[in-house]
């Protein structure tokens, strides 16, 4: 398998591997599917742009679990809790699945060594996870069951046989300049979210790489209007950790109060203000035992705050909106089956690079159920893909392969800047007035640069006579596909639901009360996902 | 940012090298990392949490690169400090045993704000 190579060439030996299952990204998602592929007697091999245990939005982070006691009323109560917040787009079906699997993969923490905090009465809590320490523990678990984790080792493309099904991915080894591939019988995509380098939390390494990958095979998107996440920070900071703005007041520069600014409710008011002016805060509505509590609960939250010399409680300090886009959104790869199939056969998805409507609609938060579906869909694909390779047997890699990536991989055309594509690329995502106040005309004009962003994305990119300089070429392109996906569904949904809001449509229309499925690559399309509730008879939208 | 790679403290492990999720140092033969690639540190602070002798600070602000002054560091009790609040190296209790605040932070948020 020398394509990369002498498309890139690169200076080290290629590295080529032959495995059942082929993991790309070792957040929780990869760690849950390789360790649960392995378990099923699966050879596996897991390959993470960065380094596994670290990389990723969850390992910087504390997260909350969508981990409820298995007695009807309480699960009755936390499906319905977001339902309405999250439009009504959520399978109870679903749901149901993901807190079985949950609480079951949860204990499986607990005897790995997980350190769970205990109640007063002695018992485990188990309803959140402290990142380093979840993911040190993964990492370990997955090489316990015989995983090859390959570092540093962004994969850049999937690798088809001749009838087009998947069997394995191409990539590079960053610090080695070195290509790899690998030979398999199924790959999972858990790529995790696009954030477009916006610097929220861990989110760097989260550039929407799955979901470029899955189109070019025949996957498709579901639910990318809802990929317009923006977290609180402190404005110098990354440290996206929202809920302690439940205790501030916000103020403009002259310390009046902002009405109507809050950190649930009121998070429009303050982007709004954001477009013309500073806004700052204080969470001055915390008394001194909450204080106390709120240091106990996230040490990383008072981290900035403790190094810039910040008191948050007594000083006021100036706050912005971080995008989080798909990584607190909830669009992403779409579901095909129990097994987190997607449509391209031989790969699967899951965690934030798949679509989590199925469990919440259009809205989420950080962890919670994006931190349950990681576990709970990452243990399904990893499962879904050991039987699926193990059934192809030795067949799987007797098979001749081609590679499938093309923007940003393989140049036809002129020259670009990588850089400048990606802050083109911000320039349409990352603006409140684009994409967290959403209109036909905005949308509209940010299509018609987007559509010029990926023809430039198929010319020669200034960058790739390197590893580093490959991916960051490949990455450019991956958010031009995203941010194109995204706003051609945004623009189809003629409504605000979720976290999608549309100014020139401010209400919920009833009859829009269907998931939205996108992909292609020259031409976008959208159309309703015939499984979801209510939905029309498919009809596409073509949108660019 | 990253900003700093105490030549005093570092034992030459690379761990950093090799945790960092965004490839932002480089392994030098017979010496410290250096920080190659500073502006593709996403500010994650997970070298911090990992390096076993709290060689390294990575400053609050992600956007800018700030001066740093070690001794300051010291001083100020900030160089290893949040390794010690995740709780990992000898002798300590991992941040996530401690004791569960959720349960009273989510109750306090739906009787004092809602």
């Amino acid at each position: 398998m020398s394509e990369i190579s002498s498309n890139l060439k690169l200076g080290a030996e290629p590295l080529d591997l032959t495995a059942d299952v082929l993991v790309i990204g070792g957040g929780p998602a990869g760690t849950w599917a390789a360790w649960s592929a392995a378990s099923k007697g699966a050879r596996v091999v897991l390959a993470d742009k960065g380094y596994c245990g670290s990389s990723g939005a969850t390992a910087p982070s504390g997260v909350g679990v969508w981990y409820v006691e298995p007695n009807p009323e309480e699960r009755a109560k936390a499906k319905s809790s977001r339902e309405a917040l999250g439009g009504f787009l959520a399978d109870h079906g679903w749901m149901d699945r993901v807190l079985d699997q949950t609480y079951e993969n949860v204990a499986h923490l607990a005897q790995w060594g997980y350190p769970f905090p205990t109640n007063e009465r002695g018992e485990q809590v188990r309803r959140g996870l402290q990142g380093p320490e979840y993911m040190k523990i993964m990492r370990k678990i997955v090489k316990q069951a015989g995983v090859r984790i390959l570092d540093h080792s962004p994969a850049l493309e999937l690798l088809l046989d001749f009838d087009g099904t998947v069997a394995g991915a191409a990539g590079v080894q960053r610090q080695d300049d070195r290509p790899w591939s690998v030979k398999a019988g199924a790959v999972v995509i858990a790529t995790g979210g696009c954030a477009f380098l916006s610097k929220a939390l861990g989110t760097n390494v989260l550039t929407g790489d799955g979901g470029l990958m899955a189109a070019e095979v025949g996957g498709e998107m579901s639910g990318m209007e809802f990929s317009n996440a923006y977290s609180l920070a402190p404005a110098f900071s990354s440290v996206t950790k929202s809920a302690y703005y439940n205790w501030a007041s916000f103020t403009y520069e002259d310390g009046r109060i902002i009405e109507g600014a809050g950190s649930q409710r009121g998070r429009s008011v303050i982007a709004r203000t954001l477009l013309t002016q500073p806004v700052f805060c204080r969470l001055d509505k915390a008394d001194e035992e909450t204080q106390v509590w709120m240091r106990k609960g996230q040490a990383n939250f008072f981290l900035p705050f403790d190094r810039a010399g910040i008191n948050p409680f007594t000083d006021r300090f100036p706050v912005t909106m971080r995008l989080e886009g798909t990584v607190r959104g909830t669009g992403g790869i779409r579901i095909a089956d129990t097994t987190c199939a997607t449509t391209a056969p031989g790969l699967y998805a899951a965690g934030d690079a798949a679509t989590r409507e199925l469990i919440c609609g259009g809205l989420t938060g950080g962890g919670s159920h994006n931190a349950a579906w990681a576990i709970s869909s990452g243990y399904w694909a990893g499962g879904g893909a050991a039987d699926y390779a193990l059934a192809l047997g030795d067949k799987a890699h007797s098979r001749r392969l081609r590679g499938a990536g093309r923007a940003g991989l393989r140049p036809s055309g002129a020259g670009f800047e990588t850089a400048e594509v990606v802050r083109a690329v911000q320039s349409e995502v990352s603006p409140y007035d684009k994409n967290l106040f959403r209109t036909e005309q905005g949308l509209s004009d940010s299509l018609t640069q987007l559509n010029g962003l990926w023809r430039a994305v198929q010319g020669r990119p200034d960058s790739a006579t390197t590893a580093e300089g490959a991916l960051q070429a490949r990455q450019a392109a991956a958010m031009v596909a995203t941010a194109r996906w995204m706003y051609a569904s945004a623009r189809v949904r003629t409504e605000t639901r979720g976290m999608h809001k549309r100014i020139d449509h401010p209400g919920q229309s009833p009859e829009l009360q269907y998931r939205l499925l996108s992909g292609g690559l020259d031409t976008v399309w959208v159309k309703p996902d015939p499984t979801s509730v209510a939905a029309p008879s498919s009809k596409e939208t073509v949108a660019s | 940012m990253i900003e700093l790679v105490s030549q005093s403290r570092c034992i030459e492990c690379n761990l950093c090298v090799k945790v960092c999720p965004t490839n932002v140092f480089d392994e030098v033969e017979g010496g410290a990392p250096v920080i190659a690639r500073q502006s593709a540190c996403q500010t994650c602070f997970m070298c911090e949490v990992y390096c076993p002798v709290d060689a390294l600070y990575v400053a609050p602000e992600a956007e800018t690169s700030v001066e740093v002054n070690e001794d300051r560091l010291i001083d100020l009790g900030l160089l290893g400090s949040y390794r010690e609040a995740v709780g990992w190296g000898p002798g300590r209790t991992p941040g996530a045993a401690k004791v569960d605040a959720s349960e009273y932070m989510q109750e306090k948020i739906r009787k004092t704000l809602h």
